[in-house]
Order: C-alpha cells, then structure tokens, then sequence
C-alpha cells in the first residue's frame, strides 16, 4: 500500500455499497484515477459534498493491489459553486467532464488536459463568460491537444488557401474546412470560421467574454460532432441536456 | 459443478444491485441450508410484492395494485401542499420526520446527463399536470443534495415557472450533531446564506 497526493476534478461518481461511492477523478500527476470515498453518501461523511462531479480538489490517496484506490483525505481546491448552481453551466460542465473522461486513461498522467479542465471550469464560473461557447471551445482545444485539430486556414483536401479559393465547407473525415471545389460534410458559414480560427488561433479569451455572435451555434454543432467522431461515441451530457 | 436449480439461484441472485458473484454463491448456500419454510417465506414476499404493489397512480409512491397510496388516500393530508423526491425511499424518510403533512410526487429518479438521463425520463410533466388539478399551492422540491438532485430541482422550478405555484426547496446546512470543523465548504457556504435571525 502506498500513500500519494495529487490534485483532480471529480469527473463522475458511482454508487457502491450501502454508502459508499467509487468516485473517478482527471489527476494533474496520474491520469485518471478510480478510487473508493467510504461513507460518502451519509449526511454526516466527513468528505460531504467535496466528491461531487465538477469539484476541484486535493487528495490523499491510498494505492493497492487492487484495481481501486482509496480515498483518505479530501481538501477543495475550488468547489465551482456558480457553475453548479446554474442549470445552463452545469450541463456546459458536465460536458467537459464527459469529454475527459473519455480522453483521460489510467496511469497516464495528462496535465496539459488537467490543466485546460480546471481552465474551462474557470472560465464557465466567471460571470463574464458566455457558458454556451465553453464547451464547444473546450472540445476543439482538446481535439488539438490530442493531435487531431481541424484544418483551418486552407482546404484539407486541395490545400489552396483564401483568397485562392472560398472556404464553404466542413468534413470530418477530410479532419478540417474544403473549398468549393472539394466541398462535401456540411456547410460551413465565414462567421463560423471565423470563429473557430479565433478559438483556436489565440483568441479564445476575447471569445469567451463577448456575447455569442453569428456562427456560434453552427461552430457548437460542429465542434460537438467532431468531438464525437473522435471518440467514437455520442456525447450524453450535450445530446440530452436539459432544456426547459 | 452445480445442480440447474441451484445454478440458477445463483445467477438471478447475482443480477440484484450490489451482489457478485461470491456474494450471490453464499446467500444461495444459505438457503439451501435454511428451513423450507423459511426459503417459502421469502420466495412468497417476492411474489407477494410483485404482484400487490404497483406504483399510484396519482404521486407514484408504492402502492396496493389497483388504487391509490396510504398518503394519497388519508383524507387528513394538506392537498395544498406537494413534496417532490426521486424515490419511494425519500417518501419513507420524509414520513418518518413526522413533520410533513402533505402529499408527494415521486419522480422516480434525478436528472443525469452522463448517464443520458433526461427529463423525458422522469414524470415531471405528471407534476406539471397535477398543479391545477389538484389545486396545488406551494411545491416542496426534496431532491437529493447532489449534482443529479441539484440538477433535478433547478430544471423543475423553471417548468413549473409561469404557473403560479410557490416553488420551495429544501433548507441546506449542516446535520445536527456533527462538528463546524468537518463541515465541507459547499454546505457550510450554504448554511450561512440559509442562516436565520435568532431571538433568545
């Protein structure tokens, strides 16, 4: 048995027991990490509401044989309260964690994909920020964290670039924007690209802050289904969010 | 290496929530050593509730097959009143209280967007119905104190938004007992925006 300390975001919690939760966690030093919360779901457990999903934290915990780990200690880190708190950040949140969870694997440490969790959870806590551009934005980042961002400033068929050609398409499978001459997928707008290129080249702090403008909702459906092509899988969190 | 019955007790039994396989294999093992009588008595109740108990069909709290629920029967119950909780199970808890003297609304579950649990899932439009119908003037949302629970609360007060009912939700602080210093940051946050005048 060996003691470690890492810090993490509860991605997700799973009932075990009569009152304990095997509780999954995105790490900083050890990738994802699955481990036991004993008594969690007692009102008077001494880690409360700190192994919820969303919750940023320091941990000490207990390795075994086992495949789980054992969860000892619990300190918040940030309990993200405005985000938890609010039906349209919540499920923007969620999102997030879906997506790491799924990016994330055991025993591979990924702080670059930590880091830009614990970001994004940030930024969708911020009152300034639009909480529907979030996940799209958290989405193409990821997909160019892990090597498959789309192609954004000339066809990914031809390779022509503006003004040489007019960028009016997207495919998934061509992994970026075609031209007019070698559009197929779905159509794409210029505020759409527009959009994506500020996202991913720099700009993302500006976009998070401004209002969702023209192309937003394309760049959401879009960035949602890239994603989903990627992992090979429907994202839950997006496709039966909640909307009253 | 087994007998078919007994193989087969061991495989149904393994299907219950929270059961394996080794668990499943010893409370086949003890009932073969029990008393028939005993095993009979068991396997009756199974029958039993499987038969007579069905969901009401007012609240969706259990109830004998064919008619309403203890609650929704006893004509002493403030009808005004509507305590909405995930399960049956918060039903017993919340009548165990003492305290509460109206009638509920069993959701049967909490919203769950990892798990792809959305609200067509949960029998918040049977709430949304029930308001007028029965004259509903304040609803009592008893969800679960976590994420799904939270989630749960937040999209029922906006559904039922614009339809005139009082929406309520559950105080949120600390159990009573237990030490300040052990409180976590959320409910000791939330304790203090609940707080309440105190006059000695």
């Amino acid at each position: 048995m060996t003691l470690y300390r890492d810090r993490g975001v509860v991605l997700r919690t799973h009932k075990l027991g009569e009152a304990d939760r095997i509780v999954v966690l995105a790490t900083e030093h050890r990738g994802k990490v699955r481990a036991v919360a004993k008594g969690v779901r007692r009102t008077s457990s001494r880690f409360g509401s700190r192994l919820e999903p969303l919750s940023h934290v320091r941990l000490l915990c207990w390795h075994g044989r086992g495949e789980l780990d054992t969860v000892d200690q619990v300190e918040v880190v940030d309990h993200f309260r405005a985000v938890r708190e609010n039906l349209e950040k919540m499920t923007a949140g969620l999102a997030l964690l879906e997506v790491v969870d799924q990016l994330s694997q055991e025993g591979h440490a990924d702080p670059a994909l930590y880091t830009m969790l614990v970001g994004a959870l940030r930024a969708l806590a911020d009152p300034a920020t639009e909480a529907a551009v979030v996940p799209p934005a958290f989405f193409l980042k990821a997909l160019v964290l892990e090597g498959a961002g789309p192609v954004v400033e000339a066809c990914a068929a031809c390779g022509r670039a503006e003004p040489e050609v007019e960028l009016v398409a997207f495919d998934l499978t061509e992994g970026g924007v075609l031209c007019r001459g070698c559009r197929r997928g779905r159509p794409m707008s210029a505020d759409a690209l527009a959009l994506l290129r500020r996202i991913l080249g720099g700009g993302l702090g500006a976009v998070l802050r401004s209002p969702p403008g023209a192309g937003a909702a394309e760049l959401a459906q879009l960035a949602t289904e890239a994603m989903e092509a990627h992992l090979d899988r429907r994202l839950r969190a997006v496709r039966s969010a909640p909307n009253p | 290496m087994y007998t078919e019955p007994l193989r087969v007790l061991i495989d149904e039994l393994g299907r219950l929530p929270g059961i394996g396989p080794k668990s499943a294999q010893r409370i086949a093992f003890y009932l073969l050593k029990v008393a028939p009588e005993d095993a009979f008595r068991l396997s009756d109740a199974i029958v039993a509730v499987k038969e007579r108990t069905a969901w009401c069909a007012r609240c969706f709290n259990v109830a004998e097959r064919g008619s309403l629920c203890e609650v929704c029967l006893d004509p002493s119950r403030d009808t005004s009143v509507l305590c909405v909780v995930e399960d049956p199970q918060a039903v017993a808890a919340f009548e165990r209280t003492k305290a509460y003297k109206g009638r509920y609304h069993v959701l049967g579950g909490a919203l769950n967007p990892l798990e792809g649990i959305g609200p067509e899932r949960l029998r918040i439009e049977e709430l949304v119905a029930r308001i007028p119908a029965e004259g509903i003037t304040e609803v009592v949302l008893c969800t679960n104190p976590n994420l799904e629970g939270e989630a749960t609360a937040m999209y029922v007060a906006r559904r039922l938004s614009g339809t005139g009912v009082r929406v309520t939700q559950l105080a949120s602080g600390l159990p009573v007992g237990g030490d300040l210093e052990y409180a976590d940051e959320m409910t000791l946050g939330r304790a203090l925006d609940g707080r309440r005048e105190v006059h000695g």
